[in-house]
């Protein structure tokens, strides 16, 4: 089971990488919402490893704090004109 | 028994993660990799906590996973909706193997 974090792991490098060299502001919120739901399963395979119920409780907040962050930055990112 | 089970859901699961991420490096512009990265990682992520249901029933782990599912479900497509059309709002171009731009006509209808 520890080596299926792992995997979880080395994919949100993946994300980090989208985040870092993304050409756009879209490319990076892309990366950080993915990033965010990957999150999300690494705390449910903690919770499965660690046998404590509170992770879960974390992984519900993570979701709901990155859709709010999301919509934002998409409120936001509606009035710029990017490449013009 | 169910500890097979899971584990097969939890694989399957990073498999969908894995194929995810694997779009949002490869593919040529913001639009192809929101598709591709949100349509995977959600239902990857909804398998592995359906896994973690299964393997512990219906417990307060088991219970907590399932609320959780629904929830990831519905918030992360509403969140790549919006998020395309910000960008597309905002003038991000299409990639150059792009043929066709359906919004664009819609867009010139409601202005």
């Amino acid at each position: 089971m520890e080596i299926l974090l792992y995997v979880l792991i080395g994919l949100c490098v993946f994300c980090l990488y989208r985040i870092i060299r993304g050409p756009s502001i879209a490319d990076r919120m892309v990366g950080l919402d993915i990033f965010g739901i990957l999150v999300v399963g690494i705390c449910a395979i903690l919770s499965i490893i660690t046998g404590r119920h509170y992770l879960l409780d974390i992984g519900i907040a993570w979701i709901i704090l990155s859709f709010i962050g999301t919509l934002t930055l998409a409120k936001y990112l509606q009035n710029k004109k990017l490449n013009e | 028994m169910n500890n097979t089970i899971s584990v097969l859901f939890i694989f399957i699961g990073i498999l969908f993660n894995l194929f995810g991420c694997l779009g949002l490096i490869r593919l040529p512009d913001v639009y192809n990799r929101l598709q591709s990265a949100t349509k995977c990682a959600t239902l990857g992520t909804c398998s592995i906590l359906l896994g973690v249901f299964i393997r512990y029933g219906f417990s307060d782990i088991g219970v907590k996973a399932l609320v959780a599912i629904p929830l990831l479900f519905f918030t992360a497509t509403v969140a790549a909706h919006a998020l395309a059309k910000a960008a597309y709002r905002a003038g991000v171009k299409l990639g150059e193997k792009s043929v066709h731009d359906d919004y664009k006509d819609v867009q010139d209808e409601v202005s």
